[in-house]
């Protein structure tokens, strides 16, 4: 009753800031190597990405190039002017003293990004698509707490950074978290980023407010950081919700403020308010001369993108029959996507093919945490399994075995070649045997059946399934119990 | 004369002859540093073995007759602004104590393949903001002409050791004055040549729009020799000029007949001493004795140059010493309980006095809620002041004026206030701001001290100033003057 009433009296506002790393071997504004995740500490840094006096930074054009990439694929405009700014502000893990960042000449803006929430399109606009250095990392020797001294690794100092800013159209946790698994998919199709947002390398930040239902201005605006997955989003805006719902409704007041989640806690800690906000006095860099961009780069970078996750979901609904929930689902991933069509091209029927890879399989994946590129199931396997089923030589439930065999062995191929050897028992021959013995050790069920219980006979066939462990054709079952009872 | 008196063109002819080996000339600069050192306290560090050692590898050079450039076995000073490998180089300022980069400037790699002698780092105004040397984290440096008088700055110590026989030449910078001021003041050539033209990579940021490093010397030629040596387009400095050099040897001698002379009457400020108000007008004179055209020109938003600049430059001064904190490198605060304390005790001791009114300033000056106020209306005169360069020059070839309204003022007249000194730059400044060219030549004493004739040519036109400079070079016997350190110690 409660969450009803909320629902009606305060509507949500969110607005999400994703910062996402771009995939490109040297740094934003050096030569340093972008691996900061597999080297020790400082070992990719130079003059420039440690700040030393009199060095001069140079734009990395690949990191602008994917800027645009992502850009468009986010249905922006590209200006054709553009500039980098500095964003002033001391902290130990940023070098110079200033972000080279974009303030008022971002490479983008005014695009949007659809998805789907439950088969509905929804729609969110993309406010700007812009271009900076990440800073480098801080260490604490001990807790934050008690730490005696901290240690600062320079290696990620200037790693490409695109912010990917939204406009607060989000309206629910639900739709917030799909945001992000759509604006991932797109990062992941165009090759700008590689998704991952344990490591970081896609970081989301929160803007949630209330209003109440048909009010315009936006209510006092909560930023939420700190959150380092999909379920991780959604949980940390549910419970920010509810925190600002709660401290209305007893007639408190919301301050606009910075919140972090605590994903173990399951709650949004305060971090700091905005009494003590920074002002980061932005001015052009002088370093960077303005940049053009030509149109003719634009088209170039236009013309070369790839198939996106709109268009392939389109496609897959058209093409394939596919609902739009599972074409959302496939889409949501390259790899996943690729997957699928592949097998169905391999002569699986697309259902089918469809409801393999999101069910079973994708549950196998989740609960070990790997991407489907890394199982050792590939297409051929699958549509060979779901060739196996379709011609009857095994039962669906053999087929789930020995997926899941497949899936743990390092090569899919045996476990394959195993169930095919195994076929299903379907001479009537070896099936009276079994069904005379169910018929003789269930009379209960049987005069259940013969008075007209459908259920009995189900019990009956399942019981027979369990004799042979599963081998038994079920319909040929089903055929034979009916004919020796009636 | 003695070989410490002569110029990079005299001694490169010896040097080719083997009448004289790099070692010996480097042996007798160093050698005239330990004589006056103590006097004009020009140097923060003389790196004797390194000045040696490559005078070795000069004198090889030369032996072998490989490879032999004009700077090759020249020594050379070099201003404390810009890095050097495994030197200390500190901007002149305290927070850097210590600090040697593990790389050096682009201007100083392109001098190394040149096989040209460091002798040290010169003093400077601390970032170089200053007019008089008198803001060095470390000691003032004296004029060789009157060790009462200031040398100018910020690029005092250079300008010093050229005229005191400490350096054949120097390199300084300049964002709105430190190069000509000083060389005006004691009286030796100084060259800021057009944002752009000069790479700034390895160069400690003063205020990046404006900064461009340039040649200090005894004449025009070595200031064609030596910016010859530094000019030209660098991939690590996005700001440097893709525009290929032109030789500038090449048409030094063209004289001036038949170019036309701007003289913008704003450049007659008010408080200019009369003694160098008639040397620049006697000068003017010789000029168009020698067949140029002379003519009156207005450059009407010079009165707002000053103040523009003094909102530009701190500004990009206050971000660009933000990175000083005592985190990485250089001078940090002992005893500081938290990040934020040690933040603000190592700025508080490393930082100098004049320093922080900048970044005070500055920081002010981009602040929310000033920004527009300030940075933008600064950044609109700049455009006007550019306008106002691009007007005269449709007009004339070249403008001509003081560099500095006054000669050099004791030491210490003017450091209880800010804005009189200021005011020294106030003839320099609109050159950086209008992104041109502009070279000092020395036009005569007054009272025994040196006075500045400043040529002023467009963007990328410094072969035009060369030009004109040694046309009036060519006529006169100023530069030959030499300061009484470097007379009575020869």
């Amino acid at each position: 009753m409660r969450a009803l009433e909320v629902v009606t009296r305060y509507e949500v506002v969110v607005g999400l800031e994703v910062h996402a790393q771009v995939l490109t071997q040297s740094k934003m504004f050096c030569a340093c190597s972008t691996d900061y995740l597999t080297t020790p500490p400082n070992a990719n840094t130079c003059p420039v990405c440690l700040g030393l006096p009199g060095s001069l930074p140079v734009i990395n054009r690949r990191a602008v190039e994917a800027t645009i990439r992502t850009a468009l694929a986010l249905n922006c405009e590209i200006p054709e002017f553009s500039k980098f700014d500095r964003k002033n502000y001391f902290y130990p893990d940023l070098p110079k003293g200033y972000q080279i960042s974009q303030y008022d000449l971002p490479f983008s803006r005014n695009g949007y990004l659809e998805f789907d929430v439950k088969g509905e399109m929804r729609r969110c606009g993309i406010t700007r698509v812009h271009l900076e250095e990440d800073t480098g990392k801080l260490l604490h020797a001990g807790a934050i707490e008690e730490a005696q001294s901290s240690l600062v690794d320079f290696n990620r100092a200037g790693v490409p950074l695109m912010e990917i800013v939204s406009e607060p159209d989000l309206r629910s946790a639900d739709e917030a978290r799909e945001y992000v698994v759509r604006l991932r998919a797109i990062l992941q199709y165009i090759g700008v980023n590689n998704g991952d947002m344990e490591s970081g390398q896609l970081r989301c930040d929160a803007n949630v407010s209330l209003r109440p239902v048909g009010r315009k201005e936006l209510g006092t605006k909560v930023e939420i950081k700190n959150m380092n997955s999909f379920r991780a989003i959604h949980r940390a805006i549910e419970y920010e919700i509810g925190r600002q719902t709660e401290v209305l409704e007893t007639g408190g007041r919301l301050v606009q403020e910075t919140r972090g989640w605590n994903d173990a806690r399951g709650l949004t800690v305060s971090q700091r308010t905005k009494e003590f906000a920074e002002d980061y006095r932005y001015f052009p860099e002088p370093d960077l001369p303005p940049l053009e961009v030509s149109r003719q780069w634009v088209d170039e970078i236009r013309s070369s993108l790839p198939e996106l996750p709109a268009a392939r979901r389109e496609r897959f609904i058209t093409t394939y029959g596919l609902t739009p929930y599972d074409a959302s689902l496939l889409t949501s991933s390259k790899p996943m996507a690729a997957f699928f069509e592949e097998t169905v091209r391999l002569g699986a029927p697309a259902k089918a093919a469809a409801n393999w890879i999101l069910s079973d399989f994708s549950r196998l994946l989740n609960a070990d945490r790997k991407e489907i590129d890394d199982a050792s199931v590939k297409p051929p396997h699958l549509q060979q399994l779901i060739g196996l089923i379709d011609s009857g030589v095994i039962s669906g439930k053999m087929a789930k075995q020995t997926f899941e065999a497949m899936y743990r062995a390092p090569d899919a191929g045996p476990a394959l070649e195993a169930a095919k050897g195994s076929s299903q028992i379907s001479g009537d021959a070896e099936l009276e045997g079994v069904v005379a013995l169910v018929i003789e050790q269930n009379p209960k069920s049987v005069a259940d059946f013969k008075a007209g219980k459908q259920a009995a006979l189900m019990f009956l066939v399942g019981q027979a399934m369990k004799l042979t462990k599963g081998r038994a054709n079920p319909e040929r079952l089903n055929a034979l119990l009916r004919e020796k009872i009636l | 004369m003695t070989l410490y008196q002569r110029t990079i063109r005299e001694l490169h002819q010896m040097l080719v002859d083997h009448e004289v080996s790099s070692v010996e000339l480097t042996e007798a600069v160093l050698g005239q540093i330990d004589a006056v050192g103590d006097q004009t306290r020009a140097y923060l560090v003389v790196t004797r073995d390194l000045a040696l050692r490559q005078a070795r590898h000069a004198d090889d050079r030369l032996r072998a007759n490989r490879d032999i450039r004009p700077l090759t076995g020249i020594p050379l000073a070099l201003k404390d602004v810009l890095c050097v490998q495994d030197v200390v180089s500190t901007a002149g300022s305290k927070i850097l104590k210590g600090f040697s980069p593990p790389y050096s400037a682009t201007v100083v790699e392109r001098l190394r393949a040149e096989g040209a002698v460091f002798l040290g780092k010169t003093n400077c105004d601390e970032f170089a903001m200053g007019s008089s040397n008198e803001n060095s984290g470390y000691w003032p440096v004296h004029n060789p002409w009157a060790l009462d008088r200031v040398p100018g700055g910020s690029s005092g110590g250079s300008a010093a050791a050229v005229a005191s026989g400490e350096a054949v030449a120097a390199l300084g910078s300049d964002t709105g004055g430190s190069i000509r001021q000083p060389a005006a003041l004691t009286g030796i050539v100084g060259f800021k040549p057009t944002y752009g033209r000069v790479s700034r990579y390895g160069l400690i940021a003063f205020a990046s729009s404006l900064d461009q490093i340039g040649p200090m010397t005894r004449d025009v030629v070595d200031s064609a020799i030596l910016l010859q040596a530094i000019a030209g387009h660098d991939p690590r400095d996005s700001t440097s000029s893709p525009r290929p050099v032109p030789d500038y040897l090449s048409t030094l001698r063209g004289g001036v007949k038949g170019m036309r002379l701007g003289v913008p009457k704003e450049y007659f400020v008010a408080g200019m001493e009369p003694a160098v108000e008639q040397a620049i007008r006697d000068a003017i004179r010789l000029l168009e004795q020698q067949g140029a055209s002379i003519e009156e020109v207005s450059l009407p938003h010079s009165d707002v140059a000053l103040p523009a600049y003094y909102i530009i430059a701190p500004a990009e001064a206050s971000s660009n010493l933000a990175r000083y904190d005592g985190v990485r490198y250089g001078y940090q605060a002992e005893g500081a309980k938290n990040l934020i304390e040690e933040y603000m005790l190592t700025r508080q001791q490393g930082f100098g006095p004049e320093v922080k009114r900048r970044i005070m300033l500055g920081t002010y000056a981009l602040s929310s809620g000033y920004y527009d106020a300030y940075y933008l209306q600064a950044q609109k005169v700049r455009t006007l002041i550019i306008e106002d360069f691009n007007r005269a020059f449709e007009k004339v070839d070249v403008l001509v004026g003081a560099t500095s309204p006054t000669v050099a003022f004791p030491l210490g007249a003017k450091t209880q206030d800010p804005v009189a000194m200021y005011l020294n730059d106030i003839i320099t400044i609109p050159a950086n701001l209008g992104n041109v060219c502009g070279i000092s030549v020395p036009c005569g004493l007054a009272d025994g001290l040196p006075i500045g004739l400043q040529i002023i040519a467009p963007g990328f036109k410094e072969e035009v100033a060369l030009q004109v400079a040694y046309a009036f070079e060519a006529a006169t016997d100023f530069h030959k003057l030499q300061s009484p350190l470097m007379r009575a110690a020869a």
